[in-house]
């Protein structure tokens, strides 16, 4: 079966991408897909632990992302030069992800058969 | 090769469309095939009905439709994105009592299963990225 990997480089509230963005996500997941989720650039803000879109009556789309694990999607990844270019780290996402240098990105993505993003 | 594209860009906000026409138009007279176009995020706008640009500029629904006829490719607009920014199929056209038929001939409004059964099927996958 064809693994999928969704490239993840939005800020979440700039735009209603990421909430259109786990749409796909979840239709994937429903069709019982094996999709893996790559954060990067501004990406990296989705995960960011105790943010609220409630006063722009935006979907809270990190509720969605806590919810993915029920769909078997936790192969989850973080660019780190990403990360620290936003002074972030690890410990300040709501999720379990595993960091990925810049450097290995190419090696990571050709694991997969389909890519996703932007 | 079967190829399936996605196009996430708005006709006049970027290169999405004019990168993934002339994509196309390449992949086809290269002798392969391209089953499905997928227009989801702001590309759902390719598919107005009503766009009239100047004569000497490009069509680009008009182009869609006349390269998905000569070459029998699916053109679907992704029913939730659209509904969002207000493009509706004609059975929701009635639905919600309004007069017109936005929807631009050739295409055709569905889900996103519609995407990931094209990622299925198809060789490769080719994403022109929106803003």
């Amino acid at each position: 079966m064809k693994r999928y990997l969704v490239v993840m480089s939005h800020p979440p509230h700039g735009s209603i991408h990421v909430q259109e963005q786990l749409d796909v996500i979840l239709t994937m997941a429903a069709f019982d897909r094996s999709v893996s989720l790559l954060f990067l650039d501004e990406g990296v803000f989705q995960l960011l632990r105790g943010q609220t879109a409630q006063q722009y009556l935006h979907k809270e789309t990190v509720a969605i992302f806590d919810a993915l694990a029920l769909y078997d999607i936790d192969d989850l990844w973080v660019e780190t030069e990403s990360l620290m270019e936003k002074g972030l780290s690890l410990g300040q996402l709501t999720l379990p992800v595993k960091p990925i240098a810049r450097s290995g990105i190419n090696a990571l993505m050709s694991g997969f058969n389909v890519i996703l993003g932007a | 090769m079967k190829f399936a594209v996605q196009i996430n860009g708005s006709p006049y906000a970027g290169p999405a469309g004019e990168m993934a026409y002339q994509f196309v138009v390449a992949a086809l007279s290269a002798g392969h095939t391209v089953l499905q176009i997928f227009f989801y995020f702001d590309g759902i706008y390719h598919g107005l009905a009503a766009q009239m640009p100047p004569g000497d500029e490009r069509q680009f629904t008009h182009r869609w439709r006349q390269l998905a006829l000569q070459n029998n490719i699916d053109l679907v607009i992704c029913i939730s994105a659209a509904q969002r920014r207000g493009l509706l199929s004609l059975e929701e056209s009635k639905r919600q009592n309004r007069a017109n038929q936005d929807l631009a001939p050739g295409f055709r409004i569905s889900g996103l299963g519609q995407l990931v059964e094209a990622t299925i099927n198809a060789d490769r996958f080719i994403v022109f990225p929106g803003s």
